[in-house]
């Protein structure tokens, strides 16, 4: 048990730091970024490349190992394909972190910050994460 | 700050960024598995199907919240705006509907798929920041204020 649930805790700790830090669990921070041709805030910019930069090495050392750590195996995405649910799926979901500022990490963490709000964008995410489930997702 | 930018925070965000790849690291080199939120928060309330058990994708997610609190100890409180119910739940709706529909988010095809050139999540990640500038962009055209 806490073999299993040891490495997910660290990881989702060490994220929800990192969001945080970087300033990620403000809204009015990643509406800046995304405010592109307006007041725009680069800090997200920083913050994707610090992480995109630590996991492409990451990706370099899983390449070189047979199994996980803690794991029996590796358990990772193999498609390619660019299907269309991906492609409208994605731009759906961009337009609803546009009108918050908010993806699901920020709004998880941001729940030791501002409660209340954090949690009514919770809840319509999982009722959302619901819906695509009914619709065959 | 940056030059021409008053509000960057270009060092902290570095900081943050790379903990956050630290943490997708932990996550791959550990369990050998994505650090994608959307998917693992789908797995931990049971709207998702997976190889993941629960309690290990609960731990994931109770994870982000302590790690943000730890943070915002150290820090003596972290700033943040939120926009009203009403845009919360709308925005969080179709986040939750995009997300699942897409195979992923910000975490998983952004910081994970990208830094392994998956062509999949390069794409996702095109996408979603461009829909999330043209939506921020048209509302502010529109006058449509939602920060306080």
């Amino acid at each position: 048990m806490i073999r299993a649930t040891g490495v997910p805790l660290a990881s989702g700790t060490l994220f929800g730091g990192g969001l945080a830090l970087g300033g990620m669990t403000d809204p009015a921070r990643v509406r800046g970024f995304l405010d592109l041709f307006g007041a725009w805030d680069p800090t997200l910019a920083f913050v994707m490349g610090g992480a995109v930069l630590v996991m492409a090495l990451a990706w370099q050392v899983q390449r070189r190992m047979q199994v996980p750590l803690f794991a029996e195996g590796f358990s990772l995405p193999e498609r390619s394909d660019l299907s269309p649910a991906l492609i409208s799926g994605a731009a759906l979901f961009g337009v609803g972190w546009g009108i918050a500022g908010l993806c699901p990490g920020p709004g998880l963490a941001a729940l030791v910050i501002e409660p209340a709000s954090a949690a009514i964008f919770v809840i319509a995410m999982l009722a959302g994460m619901g819906i695509a489930r009914l619709i065959g997702k | 700050m940056l030059p021409g930018y008053p509000d960057a925070a270009p060092l902290a965000g570095l900081a943050g960024g790379a903990l956050i790849g630290l943490a997708a690291a932990v996550m791959l080199l550990g369990a050998g598995r994505i650090a994608g939120v959307s998917g693992v928060l789908a797995r931990a309330v049971g709207l998702a199907d997976g190889s993941m058990t629960r309690p290990a994708a609960w731990a994931f997610v109770l994870g982000l919240p302590l790690g943000a609190l730890i943070v915002m100890l150290l820090r003596g409180g972290l700033e943040a705006q939120f926009a009203g119910p009403v845009p919360l739940v709308i925005a969080g709706l179709i986040v939750g509907v995009g997300t699942r529909i897409g195979s992923g988010c910000t975490s998983g095809h952004g910081v994970c798929g990208v830094s392994r050139l998956s062509q999949r999540s390069i794409v996702a990640t095109v996408t979603f920041m461009a829909a999330g500038i043209a939506t921020v962009t048209a509302m502010n055209a529109l006058g449509w204020e939602i920060l306080p």
